[in-house]
């Protein structure tokens, strides 16, 4: 499924600053690299998951792939083509292939207005649809993502909060997209319901051939849904590669701990999992380390890390780590 | 036996109706041990809890039952001992550590009051024991985050002076609603590790309300599961997780996607979303999402039974 010659989304180098304080303030005006210097290709047809600490900025790097945010350096590239500093208008022909599904639905959808005419609204405002046509690909989404057909006239707060989050769903492929990014889909739902909603994912992106950028603190639930995982550490990317390879033998010290956090559920008697706990919380990026910016917390930091930058280089294929002691 | 609760019940009357958060849960905690909760939202979890801390105040509340701490009766005891209890022998830490913060004052100053509202003890001799606290639930500089705000600390270390809080006066029963719920999983490994460290040390008894299956196995030594106001499953760790009896847990266990291993094509998914309160089933509450639903379980609601490893479902009674 996965068309491995065409990239749908490229950055070269990308980057993205924030302004922050004022020059009033006693630190006067300060910039935050969010997202520094990321270098990232997404295959047509599959679902890169990208995993971190919060503040990591990957959130950031999914809002600049769909040009939510202004690229600050650093060229992105959909289908081939530059879109780093295209106007908005330029962008609106563009913005129904890349949409977006947030944590929380109720937060992206207006309580007064009835969920039919919720997910009615994309296609009022991108496509040339007639508005018996829109009613009947309403019909159609809402059969798509698990709702009865007579939830049009509800309001959104009659609903579960997966139903919610069902609805999100059906606004943002409303219009055909080919690029979806999820950020955090099911963090605010019910343990029992969020499977339900990780199916829904797997069967849209089968049934309608998209892609997915997920983003998700649950690490086994990104594990279940991606792909490829990018693990990113202060604004970059450590660790890039195939899902199930990347958490079977993660080969950066911060992937390896961060993986070896996660508790599950084990019923043999533990201490098979040896878990790395790391010292101190991920520095400001106000002012990162220097060096390898892991290196204060990281197990295995040598003199080198605190003065060189390890570069992300491909140690096998599709398998890229920014260390300058892998495990491979 | 440090906590002995009985046939507790809370609900709540609201506009729509009653609301019956808690539906009959009883349950013991021993000294320094941990007791995991684990439920999903409307389960009744925090509510219980709340009540055991005597904090439901709401004039719209009944609560019945029998909440005995060391022997003593909690339900009915005016706020002025329960006041003495709270902080002092009982301590809560809650998700969102501001709830205990107050963002105007530093946090060794409001570790200190907390410890000068139960002990009578100089300002210099508690702030001398904040130091040492916070210390002990590592912090690195132990002294300067004294004189810290907690909007100067990360959201780690402010859930870690909470919890320097809750331990300043040695609590025998602490209570903690998914503390480690808002945190990155590699601040949540050493949140988990510092509640292990202080059970050894402080010989404190834990109820740790989460609805996380994973870090119940990995904390604790009994664990108590709750669906719609009621304990469904109650076992020791071993029992609940090697051998769930409970179709909810059953269910709940096998919609956890696996980090290891194969990758199941589907997730085996729970249909449906958890009742509301306000309107819940015929019978047993899981019912209509039960996957070995049959008639006996809409004509009434099954009772947990006793014994240590116990399931309240009609087909594990039947079995």
């Amino acid at each position: 499924m996965t068309d491995k010659n065409r990239p749908i989304i490229e950055t070269r180098s990308l980057g993205k600053r924030f302004s922050i304080g004022s020059r009033f303030s006693a630190e006067g005006k300060r910039t935050v690299h969010a997202v520094d210097n990321v270098s990232l290709t997404v295959w047509r047809g599959e679902t890169v998951g990208l995993v971190g600490e919060s503040g990591c900025g990957k959130s950031t790097l999914a809002r600049c792939l769909v040009r939510l945010y202004d690229i600050s350096d650093g060229e992105l590239l959909f289908e081939g083509n530059d879109i780093t500093s295209k106007s908005l208008s330029e962008l609106r022909p563009l913005r129904r292939r890349l949409q977006m599904v947030f944590q929380d639905p109720s937060a992206s959808l207006n309580p007064r207005r009835r969920v039919g005419d919720l997910v009615a609204e994309p296609l009022r405002i991108h496509g040339r649809l007639s508005s018996s046509e829109i009613t009947r690909r309403v019909a159609e989404l809402f059969d798509l993502v698990g709702l009865l057909p007579d939830h049009v006239m509800r309001f959104p707060h009659e609903f579960s909060g997966g139903q919610r989050q069902r609805v999100g769903i059906a606004r943002a492929i409303a219009l055909n997209p080919d690029l979806v990014v999820l950020d955090e889909p099911v963090s605010a739902l019910d343990v029992s319901v969020q499977a339900q909603i990780v199916n829904l994912l797997a069967d849209l992106q089968e049934k309608l051939n998209l892609t997915y950028i997920f983003i998700a603190h649950d690490l086994s639930v990104v594990r279940q849904v991606s792909t490829r995982i990018a693990v990113m550490y202060l604004g970059s990317i450590v660790e890039e590669g195939p899902a199930e390879e990347v958490f079977a033998a993660p080969a950066h010290p911060y992937s390896q701990a961060l993986i070896s956090a996660v508790p599950i559920v084990e019923t043999t008697p533990s201490g098979t999992r040896k878990r790395i706990i790391l010292t101190g919380d991920v520095p400001s990026p106000l002012n990162p380390p220097t060096g390898c910016r892991f290196h204060p917390r990281c197990p295995i930091a040598a003199e080198r890390c605190r003065s060189e930058r390890p570069q992300l280089r491909e140690y096998r294929p599709g398998r890229k780590v920014a260390c300058h002691f892998p495990t491979m | 036996m440090i906590l002995s609760v009985r046939d507790l019940r809370v609900s709540f009357r609201t506009n729509d109706g009653l609301v019956r958060a808690i539906d009959g849960v009883s349950f013991d905690l021993e000294e320094s041990e941990i007791l995991g909760v684990v439920g999903e939202s409307g389960s009744g979890k925090t509510v219980s809890l709340l009540a055991v801390m005597g904090l439901i105040t709401d004039p719209n509340a009944t609560i019945e039952g029998s909440i005995r701490y060391k022997g003593r009766e909690l339900v009915g005891l005016p706020a002025r001992e329960l006041r003495r209890l709270r902080g002092n022998e009982i301590a809560m830490i809650f998700q969102d550590p501001m709830t205990a913060l107050t963002p105007v004052y530093t946090i060794g100053w409001q570790i200190a009051e907390q410890i000068r509202a139960h002990r009578n003890i100089s300002k210099s001799k508690a702030m001398e024991r904040v130091e040492e606290l916070l210390a002990e639930v590592n912090f690195p500089n132990p002294h300067e985050a004294m004189s810290r705000y907690p909007h100067q600390l990360s959201g780690g270390m402010r859930q870690r002076a909470v919890i320097a809080m809750a331990l300043s006066c040695n609590p025998a029963l602490l209570v903690a609603d998914e503390p480690t719920t808002a945190l990155d999983v590699t601040v949540q490994a050493g949140i988990l590790d510092l509640v292990r460290k202080l059970r050894a040390t402080h010989k404190s008894a834990v109820v740790f309300i989460t609805h996380d299956m994973g870090v119940v196995s990995e904390l604790a030594d009994r664990v108590m599961v709750m669906y719609a106001g009621r304990v469904v499953e109650r076992g020791s760790r071993a029992e609940l997780f090697s051998d769930p009896r409970h179709p909810y847990t059953r269910a709940l266990l096998g919609s956890i996607p696996p980090l290891t291993g194969e990758k199941p094509r589907r997730l085996p998914a729970i249909p449906g979303s958890p009742p509301s309160l306000l309107r819940l089933p015929q019978g047993c509450a899981f019912g209509p999402r039960c996957p070995v639903h049959y008639e006996p379980c809409e004509a009434g609601k099954p009772d947990l039974g006793s014994g240590t490893h116990a399931a309240a479902c009609f087909r594990v009674a039947q079995a």
